[in-house]
């Protein structure tokens, strides 16, 4: 292979990526070594299994990949501002809007989301560390490593191109015969095994490292629904491993699921892929649900209206989004009789979802609300998600499907649900936990600059794209005419999409400006909070908590700071010494070992690929003659830490 | 570890809080795998019939060769069985003797199905050949690989064995491991009915 | 702790629970055969037995040779696998289904 041919050549805007990126690198190597940063790097963060470190370390990979799908989305928006523009070509334009969607839903939706659930959920239900805590690690990982493959492939052998659902025959060998969709594969594929970790480990950590006094009815709405989210990832990743294989048999070894010839079924991956597909929006919608109710609960100051409601509205949610998926392709022409199946599946998902909506709406009625940041996403996600849900309504029904399919109808569709459902949640599950992760809350003036003018820019960005594609503008196309009279809302959108990277900006300046000049937390309860993870001291010591707490209802902390109002004093309890698990470093090496697999079997070098995998096996093996117990925090450091907070 | 309550004739593997939330947690993988392995399944049965010029299933599936690697799978999910009954009544000897005696069957089982796979490629039915062999031998070697990786894990649970006798970590992974043997098992027998049984009679 | 019973009963003893799975999974192989090969029954009926018949096979696994029920956590190792059953009935006759487009299957 020529060298030209391995890194992508030939594009101003990727020669500007390359600078930056070697820059960046450069930068980051010598700050680590000016600043003598190496060893705190490695036996701080790259080998921690502290749930809390790995959750912000997932958070910051998660900003990053938003930064880099938002990027992707700009480019797009300055693109299709006017008619025929020529700031991107057709291929280029391609690649965008594939990297774009992958990467918003696999790498910044996901590990957003599970970086939250990471710090949050094990400190709710009063629990000293997850389940496997060497598996969390290999979690985040395996999920890094299969970001970064997917990543590169915009300087290194070119980016995939056939969208995110990568439909084939455009994803198969002869339509796409570069080494951009093999990055595709691999990289989900790899990202894919720690996200199905993540969903066993939480699984149990939640069933059975909660406190012995918290019942399954008494867990936080936001532990639930992480729970319920555990067991779709369990179920669905791996019909998204096999798809994925079987594809990467097809384009690496020549067999025939979804070719053209000899016998395979190119329709056959669109149903493959959905059925993994459409529980995954459930994947990334309910913790999201779960952290707005934690959020409307405590700013509006009652505790949630309807939890059994809620609960079951989830756990039925959990069975039927198995059961929806063909509505991403009712123009595929299953016939009548599966069209309706699935449209009325559809419409009766909608059902549990809308209860949800009233549990909050009444959770808000006579409460005393604090318009906090976080308050205010939680507010705006209301209105703005009922738009999307009742449009997806719209676009259950298979007959009426024809006409929104492929148009900017249902791009504006799954856009409200899953900015106003998934990217609020996250900034507002950002702003309500950051004092947990960092001891300090962010401004709330800044923050409140970036809620507007990000909310006015989402409205402005998306509403249009509704009515563009009512007026029958298709998805994915890379320009159109003057003729097709589509410019005025695209201009539109476009400057509503550059106010939503302005409220972007805000926010990450927001975090900078709140590291240097926002008081530190003293008390560990900011918001006066209902849940069991603002009962910690600040900082959160490492092993969590020095008396393990006790659950009487749900909003556990509520109901101890009532008693305590109520004059019951806390007991003192001698403290006990605290058994915690031991870093490593395996995980972070078996997943470079992934990566160069991964790598080697994009571009079929197959000594790379064998060399990558035996060093994975290697991993497992020293892994498993690993009989590291861990070890026991003394006493006197308890008492050091008690002190101090 | 803390002290945790079990009666004497608790099972090691259960005695400790991590022995128990591995079980556990192997239990909910074993879930994941029957997803996995029922999205191989679905594929498969879609793509039946789809042979485009190569042979059909009917013409090659050889119905002794098949019961001959169904039986050794199935006594070595028996053997394994038994020695999980050694290991809870303390013999590390009928531990090696029954786990040996698996990987035995196990290795055998392997040995059938690499001459079948390989008489198949003879016979002109190999992975490019069409859609309905892409997806046989995915869905059998999915299997097969799996059953590799399976002896690969218990020889190196075995050395672990002789390094450190019988402890709650060590029944831990005996148990483990055969919970994934026996699942094997219970993959193979929908495989022989839907692939084999099915192939021949249709 | 009733499960706790059941642990102690099968250890010491003869291990009859293997046994008889094993046997009871011999004859359900062997029947399954005759079914296909000897029955004389329409490829439908045929497939819907031996189907049946490696779900109890795969039952008998669980419960004789893995103790599904026998750990404190039964509840949640049954449900586990009930759901997955769920799922892969879902994925397969959906699949099936979807894929056959309206054309009678079979």
């Amino acid at each position: 292979m020529r060298l030209d041919e391995f890194f992508v050549t030939g594009d101003p805007l990727i020669y500007g990526a390359d600078v930056s990126i070697a820059l960046t690198l450069i930068g980051a190597i010598f700050a680590l070594t000016y600043f003598k940063k190496w060893k705190w790097l490695w036996s701080e963060w790259l080998t921690t299994v502290d749930h809390k470190k790995l959750g912000i370390m997932y958070i910051i990979a998660a900003v990053l990949m938003l930064f880099r799908g938002g990027v992707d989305a700009m480019l797009m928006r300055a693109q299709l501002t006017v008619p025929d523009a020529g700031f991107l070509d057709a291929k280029h334009y391609n690649e965008i809007f594939t990297t774009h969607g992958t990467i918003m839903i696999i790498f910044m939706a996901m590990p957003f989301l599970i970086g939250l659930i990471n710090v949050v959920v094990p400190l709710q239900i009063g629990a000293r560390d997850v389940a496997y805590p060497f598996l969390n690690a290999v979690s985040f990982w395996t999920f890094f490593m299969g970001a970064m493959l997917f990543n590169i492939s915009f300087v290194i052998g070119g980016s995939p191109s056939a969208g995110w659902t990568s439909y084939v025959p455009l994803a198969g060998l002869e339509l796409s015969p570069g080494v951009g969709q093999n990055y595709y594969l691999l990289g989900l594929q790899i990202a894919g095994i720690g996200t199905l970790l993540t969903g066993i480990n939480f699984l149990v950590t939640i069933l059975k490292m909660r406190v012995p006094s918290m019942k399954l009815m008494q867990m936080p709405i936001f532990t639930w629904s992480s729970l319920i989210t555990m067991v779709i990832i369990i179920f669905a990743f791996p019909v998204l491993t096999v798809a994925l294989a079987l594809m990467t048999f097809d384009r690496l070894f020549g067999s025939h699921f979804f070719t053209m010839m000899d016998g395979g079924m190119p329709m056959l991956w669109a149903n493959l892929f959905w059925i993994w597909g459409h529980p995954e929006v459930y994947i990334v919608i309910l913790p999201a649900f779960g952290m707005f109710s934690e959020i409307i609960s405590t700013f509006a100051r009652k505790t949630i209206f309807g939890y059994k409601a809620m609960v079951y509205s989830m756990v039925i949610i959990a069975g039927l989004s198995f059961l929806v998926w063909v509505h991403h392709f009712f123009t595929m022409g299953a016939g009548g009789a599966v069209n309706s199946f699935f449209s009325i599946t559809t419409m009766l998902i909608a059902v549990p979802t809308g209860v949800k909506i009233f549990n909050w709406l009444f959770t808000l009625y006579k409460g005393r609300i604090r318009f906090t940041t976080a308050m205010l996403w939680a507010l705006a996600f209301i209105p703005n998600f009922v738009i999307g849900g009742v449009t997806g309504v719209m676009l259950a029904m298979a007959a009426a499907d024809y006409q929104y399919h492929n148009t900017y109808f249902l791009v504006a569709h799954f856009h409200y649900v899953l900015i106003s459902g998934t990217v609020y949640a996250c900034f507002a599950g950002l702003y309500f936990w950051y004092p947990k992760m960092f001891n300090h809350r962010l401004n709330e003036r800044l923050g409140k600059w970036s809620f507007w003018i990000f909310v006015a820019g989402f409205n402005l960005c998306f509403f249009p794209m509704y009515f563009l594609g009512l007026a029958g503008m298709p998805r994915r196309v890379y320009t159109y005419g003057v003729a097709d009279g589509w410019m005025s809302m695209n201009v539109l959108a476009t400057f509503g999409g550059l106010l939503m990277g302005i409220g972007f900006l805000i926010l990450v300046y927001n975090i900078y400006y709140s590291f240097r000049y926002s008081p530190r937390e003293t008390t560990g309860d900011p918001w006066d909070a209902r849940t069991l993870e603002w009962s910690t001291p600040a900082p959160v010591p490492h092993y969590n908590f020095a008396h393990l707490p006790e659950a009487k209802g749900h909003d556990a902390f509520w109901i101890m700071k009532e008693e305590i109002k109520q004059g019951k004093k806390p007991e003192k309890k001698p403290y006990k010494p605290i058994h915690m698990p031991s870093y490593s470093g395996v995980p972070v090496v078996m997943s470079v070992f992934f990566f160069i697999a991964g790598f080697g079997m994009v571009f079929s070098w197959n000594w790379m690929s064998i060399l990558g995998l035996i060093g994975v096996l290697a991993t497992m093996v020293i892994r498993s003659f690993d009989y590291d117990k861990g070890f026991y925090v003394s006493v006197e450091e308890i008492e050091e830490h008690e002190k101090t907070t | 570890m803390e002290a945790v309550e079990h009666s004497p004739n608790t099972p090691l593997e259960y005695q400790t809080e991590t022995g128990r939330l591995n079980i556990l947690g192997f239990w909910i993988f074993l879930g994941a795998e029957i997803a996995l392995f029922s999205t191989l399944f679905a594929t498969y049965l879609v793509l039946v019939g789809r042979t485009a010029d190569g042979p059909g299933p009917a013409e090659l599936f050889e119905i002794s060769g098949v019961l001959i690697e169904t039986f050794l799978l199935l006594t070595s999910s028996f053997t394994c069985g038994l020695a999980i009954h050694y290991m809870r009544n303390h013999s590390l000897k009928g531990v090696f003797v029954w786990i040996g005696i698996t990987l035995a069957l196990g290795l055998g089982f392997l040995g059938f199905e690499i001459y079948e796979f390989v008489h198949y490629i003879h016979e002109g039915a190999a992975l490019t050949t069409s859609a309905y062999w892409s997806a046989f031998f995915v869905l059998v070697g999915t299997h097969g690989a799996h059953v590799t990786l399976g002896i690969g894990w218990i020889i190196l649970i075995l050395i672990q064995l002789k390094q450190r006798g019988l402890t709650p970590d060590t029944s831990r992974k005996v148990f483990i491991s055969s919970l994934y043997w026996h699942f094997l098992d219970v993959v193979w027998i929908f495989i022989f009915t839907a692939v084999y049984l099915y192939g021949m009679v249709m | 702790m009733a499960s706790n019973n059941e642990q102690t009963n099968s250890h010491s003893h003869f291990p009859w629970s293997h046994v008889v799975g094993f046997g009871l999974s011999i004859v359900l192989t062997l029947l399954a055969l005759w079914i296909g090969f000897y029955s004389g029954f329409s490829l439908t009926t045929i497939m819907v037995i031996v189907v049946g018949l490696a779900l109890v096979q795969a039952t008998i696994q669980l419960l004789m040779f893995m103790h599904i029920t026998e750990s404190e956590d039964s509840t949640v190792q049954v449900g586990t696998i009930l759901y997955a059953v769920f799922i892969a009935v879902a994925v397969v006759a959906g699949t099936i289904w979807v894929m056959s487009f309206g054309m009678h299957y079979m």
